[in-house]
């Protein structure tokens, strides 16, 4: 094919490439543009929060101020002006909603848009949503189902007028309010997300699940999750993201802190497509995320699956800290990095009980013009006798502009841990693609093909009904990569 | 159905075929012969459409139409099938989920109705057991630890689910002990019919003990040097190359 033919055919595949790109017209409610302490008074306010947490995100507010933003990632953008965006946005809605009918109906064509059916068709499916719109949950469906289970699924903003006891015994115990630059500013402007407990001994009866979404222009997403599972509790948690196309760069901090207690088992999934940017590397994402679950208890387990094709830029370690004896820790990542993106993502495993064990597989994609680093870190403490470790680092490159990096560092200071780590770096051959082609699968469905082949220990760990659509997204994410 | 004329061949500027004409009908089984480097392979790749082997000069004519302004996917919708020397391996591809994806990219170009899993997974197993494919090998990866006579047969089972119009065979012997030679040769014997043409290249006579050709070709320096029935092949076996491969080419 002609480069230009090439060319024109790319173009028009990425005017319909995002479908998600589209905005919806409901009047905003924001915050005074900038970031003072008057912003988080503002935010704390419109929550209609107690006293205490608005002392937290104060707290949080100071400290950020004496941060500094951090730069050992393998990422560069253009420097960040806090002050010149808005913390808060929220559909404007007087009075609370009791129920679907009483939704704004353009919200829930948004909904079906996305492709998120509010419905009993989505209760067949054994899901319930808690679907964010910006910054307000606006619908909580099947609450009655989990009621009965005695589980709380519910927008953290009304956890912490409901559960305020729960919520501030664990609400930053694993990602302390200091702990990064971007988690502070989450800690003192988050505008919502989930809270999720599961009682002892429950086990959770469906998948939970949330979609976000960022809307409003210029405005920054600080969501906030904090998920607890009680002793020998199970719950599995699915987050979804996608966003409309924007031209200017929007900030996204996210926190999600995940707490197992003895026996418990907590499987986290994610599937990541915020808008990437164009194919020329103007606009997208920047995804700063802190993720981190704690094995408190003993024989406790925490799981982590990510499937990252979006952003202009990732920069996030899911963790686990293997804090209980025998408990386990897991990651599994597919990383996916087209045009100009940049993608810095990996995992902290931090030993420190015994005979525990963490298992890492890492899929990294190269393609186009884009860096693609996985960096992670296992550390096995003093007393973590018995300690051990899998990783699995794996990268594929799409091209001869892409670049793939690895960059694990491994700490050991107990002589009897066990910590293997493997690395491979391949590219797409020619013969593969030749043997597709032949066979009558087209460019396009060939590299999504192989690809999903090289993701398939990692696909393999999402829930049914997500890898379907991970499946797809690796390839849509690829389209036009060859050729 | 397959007309090729004075075709010049160039890989990597380098020319390899130089003037080859060869021409099949329907239901005809063919063999190519020829030593190395004679450019067999350049032949069934030409013909495939891979991607750096440029036609120079001369032309390829498919079932009327023009087979060098084709797409390489297009081809295969279109019937052209190459088995190939050295089959690929796709890890984490299995071999079913491989053989769906492309009886159903193939199905979508003719404008057929797509096969679910549970029609596609019946039909293999129809044609999987004459050619001894188990219901393991389609779990595993495609060709993946495979051995040489387990690659093969999977090429002629796919041979089989395509049903090509123009099979294509670059030296399906190569690597097989003689159990496995035969059991391939009677699968590919299974596939001949009226309206399917066969281009069987092979360096080496045995083969063709076994998939008796209607014409044997001899190519050498890239051209086609002698034509005869299948006795040609036997009197190549027996004299070898050099005796018909006389004047420089």
């Amino acid at each position: 094919m002609s480069a230009a033919a090439d060319t024109k055919e790319q173009v028009a595949a990425l005017g319909e490439k995002y479908k998600y790109g589209f905005v919806t017209d409901i009047e905003m409610e924001r915050a005074p543009k900038g970031l003072s302490e008057e912003t988080v008074r503002y935010i704390s306010a419109k929550k209609g929060e107690p006293e205490w947490m608005l002392d937290w995100r104060l707290g949080a507010f100071r400290r950020w101020n004496e941060m500094t933003e951090p730069n050992w990632a393998r990422v560069h953008y253009p420097k960040i002006d806090y002050q010149n965006a808005y913390y808060y946005a929220a559909p404007k809605a007087p009075e609370k909603k009791l129920s679907l009918n009483e939704v704004d109906p353009k919200l829930l064509e948004t909904y079906a848009k996305l492709g998120i059916p509010l419905s009993e068709q989505k209760m067949l499916a054994g899901v319930a949503v808690d679907a964010v719109f910006d910054s307000v949950s606006v619908a909580t469906t099947f609450k009655a189902k989990l009621n009965e289970a005695g589980v709380i699924f519910c927008p953290i903003s009304e956890a912490i007028r409901d559960y305020p006891d729960m919520v501030r015994k664990y609400l930053g115990t694993v990602v302390p309010v200091s702990d990064n630059f971007f988690a502070t500013l989450n800690s003192a402007v988050f505008s919502d997300g989930t809270f999720v407990y599961v009682p002892k001994g429950v086990r959770c009866p469906m998948e939970l699940s949330t979609y976000f979404r960022i809307n409003a222009s210029n405005t920054g997403q600080f969501e906030r999750t904090l998920i607890i599972a009680d002793e020998g509790s199970y719950v599995s948690y699915l987050e979804g993201c996608t966003a409309p196309m924007r031209d200017e760069n929007q900030l996204h901090a996210a926190v999600v802190e995940l707490v197992a207690l003895e026996g418990a088992e907590i499987k986290y999934s994610t599937v990541q497509n915020w808008y990437p940017g164009d194919e020329n590397g103007k606009g997208g994402i920047y995804n700063f995320v802190t993720k981190r679950g704690d094995c408190r208890g003993a024989r406790s387990k925490i799981s982590w699956t990510q499937v990252e094709t979006g952003s202009a830029i990732t920069w996030k370690y899911p963790s686990c800290i293997l804090r209980g004896d025998d408990t386990v820790g897991e990651f599994y990542s597919i990383a996916i990095a087209n045009h100009y993106q940049q993608a810095d993502t990996g995992t902290k495993m931090i030993h420190l009980g015994k005979n525990t064990r963490s298992r890492i597989i890492s899929k990294g994609i190269s393609a186009g013009k884009a860096q693609n680093t996985y960096r992670g870190l296992v550390s096995v403490h003093p007393k973590a006798v018995n300690a051990r470790n899998y990783t699995q680092c794996d990268s594929l490159l799409i091209g001869g502009k892409c670049g793939a990096h690895t960059v694990p560092y491994i700490e050991s200071r107990n002589p009897s841990a066990r910590i293997e780590h493997e690395a491979t770096t391949s590219k797409i051959a020619e013969d593969q693609l030749f043997y597709c082609l032949q066979r009558g699968i087209s460019q396009d469905e060939a590299v999504s093909l192989i690809v999903n082949g090289f993701c398939r220990e990692v696909l393999q760990q999402l829930p049914m009904e997500f890898a379907v659509e991970a499946q797809k997204l690796v390839g849509i994410s690829l389209e036009g990569s060859v050729g | 159905m397959l007309e090729i004329k004075n075709l010049h061949v160039a890989v990597g500027g380098k020319e390899i075929l130089k003037g080859l004409t060869l021409s099949i009908g329907e239901g005809e089984v063919h063999a190519i012969m020829g030593p190395n480097g004679s450019g067999k392979s350049t032949l069934s790749y030409v013909l495939a459409g891979r991607e750096g082997y440029e036609i120079t000069q001369g032309s390829i004519s498919y079932r009327g139409g023009d087979l060098a302004t084709m797409k390489t996917e297009d081809r295969a919708a279109k019937g052209v099938f190459l088995a190939m020397q050295y089959p690929v391996e796709i890890p984490g591809v299995t071999t079913l989920t491989f053989l769906k994806t492309a009886l159903n990219a193939q199905r979508r170009a003719r404008g057929d109705s797509e096969l679910d899993a549970m029609s596609v997974l019946k039909l293999v197993r129809q044609r999987a057991t004459a050619l001894q494919v188990t219901e393991e090998m389609l779990k595993r990866a495609l060709n993946v630890g495979f051995s040489g006579g387990e690659k093969k047969r999977l090429e002629i089972l796919q041979m089989s689910l395509f049903e090509p119009k123009l099979a294509i065979l670059d030296e399906t012997d190569s690597g097989l002990d003689i159990d496995a030679l035969k059991l391939v040769a009677e699968g590919v014997n299974a596939l001949r019919a009226p309206e399917r043409a066969m281009l069987v290249i092979t360096h080496y006579q045995r083969l063709l003990n076994y998939i008796v050709p209607d014409r044997v070709h001899v190519l050498a320096g890239g051209r086609i040097v002698a034509e005869g029935g299948k006795e040609l092949a036997h009197e190549l076996e027996a004299k070898g190359y050099a005796h018909i491969v006389k004047e420089p080419a």
